[in-house]
């Protein structure tokens, strides 16, 4: 039972990861507004960008940026460049999300996602 | 918004912000940071520019025809440094055997092809920044 | 009746979660199987085939050039349609 807790406690990037992958489905799933929504959405994101980043960590290693003539060991740099095309991309579809968010409101009056559901259901 | 405080400060500190935006993307083959971190303090800043001033001054000092070029205008740069690879005979996308000029790693003029597509993606990313936010603020009026 | 089956969901997952960190491999490890020979060669050549200093910027911007391009072209995508959604007039 020790060795658990202390495994767990070695891997601590990847439990608190998931703790804030778990916190932002929750928020997705329970609340009703529906910018709360894309809210639960981004935080779900940056949990599996924390997680990504977090494997390629050496330790006693630095930042890659190359010193000429001194020999050190750097971290790995292939997590980090393949997460800054998903960072866009996070920022791309929250912009959209949020775009469509403001029509809705223009045409149905309300932002609550099951008044929405009813006023189509009676259309 | 109309406060004292926050106009005076934001007169001051919205050069400095800029020349920072500036400095992070024009050094971005030889200190941490590049395109996409430079591209959003550069539009950050802009930003500011237009919520402590009226929305109107930050109309007139980036319009809506030059936001437009300079997004469109990033994304064709990197397709024309592309192309340049093609026409010296070797793939699309060549750096080293392209022919771009190399020079002494860890001066400002090094890397061939990084600076200059840095510098466009930089402004690009800006220009999409402060586009997303004049568009999000006033939806119909004003166009 | 929505809340219990979100809670059980939720349970699920979180037990599947926590088992997958107690069986992942130590964090900082050196003999990581993420750190093979390929982030080795990167490493290696990044001074002499590019000429740029920060490593992870030739990654981006010279090896898989390719990848930014697609990013550059998402970005476009976004605002374009983000655009086009705000401003019609019905």
């Amino acid at each position: 039972m020790t060795d658990i807790a202390l495994k767990l406690f070695d891997n601590m990037y990847y439990l608190v990861s998931m703790v804030l992958f778990i916190i932002g489905f929750h928020t997705m799933l329970t609340h009703s507004n529906l910018i709360k929504k894309v809210i639960g959405m981004n935080v779900m994101d940056t949990a599996v960008f924390l997680f990504f980043v977090s494997t390629g960590y050496v330790a006693g290693g630095v930042a890659p940026i190359i010193e000429p003539g001194v020999e050190q060991t750097y971290i790995n740099p292939l997590p980090t460049a393949l997460i800054l095309t998903g960072i866009v991309v996070a920022v791309s579809v929250t912009a959209f999300a949020l775009a469509l968010i403001v029509k809705l409101y223009h045409h149905y009056g309300t932002i609550d996602a099951e008044e929405i559901m009813r006023i189509r259901s009676t259309e | 918004m109309e406060d004292i405080i926050i106009r005076m400060i934001s007169r001051i500190s919205v050069p400095f912000i800029m020349v920072f935006g500036f400095y992070i993307i024009l050094h971005g083959h030889l200190t941490p940071g590049g395109s996409f971190s430079g591209g959003a303090v550069l539009g950050s800043s802009m930003i500011l520019f237009a919520l402590a001033f009226d929305l109107e001054e930050g109309h007139k000092k980036l319009s809506h025809k030059t936001s437009t070029l300079i997004e469109t205008g990033g994304a064709s740069w990197f397709v024309l440094l592309g192309l340049v690879g093609i026409y010296a005979g070797t793939g699309f996308l060549a750096n080293k055997t392209g022919g771009f000029p190399m020079g002494v790693p860890g001066e400002l003029v090094s890397g061939g092809m990084i600076a200059l597509i840095t510098l466009g993606l930089g402004l690009k990313v800006a220009s999409t920044v402060i586009t997303l936010f004049y568009n999000l603020i006033e939806g119909d009026s004003h166009d | 009746m929505r809340l219990i089956l979100t809670l059980i969901f939720l349970t699920l997952i979180s037990v599947v979660m926590v088992v997958t960190v107690i069986e992942m491999p130590t964090f900082g490890n050196p003999d990581n199987p993420t750190n093979n020979e390929v982030p080795q060669k990167y490493i290696e050549d990044a001074v002499e085939d590019t000429g740029a200093l920060n490593v992870i910027s030739s990654i981006i911007m010279d090896y898989r050039a390719f990848d930014t391009l697609g990013e550059a072209t998402v970005l476009f995508v976004a605002i374009a349609a983000a655009l086009s959604c705000l401003k019609a007039h019905s």
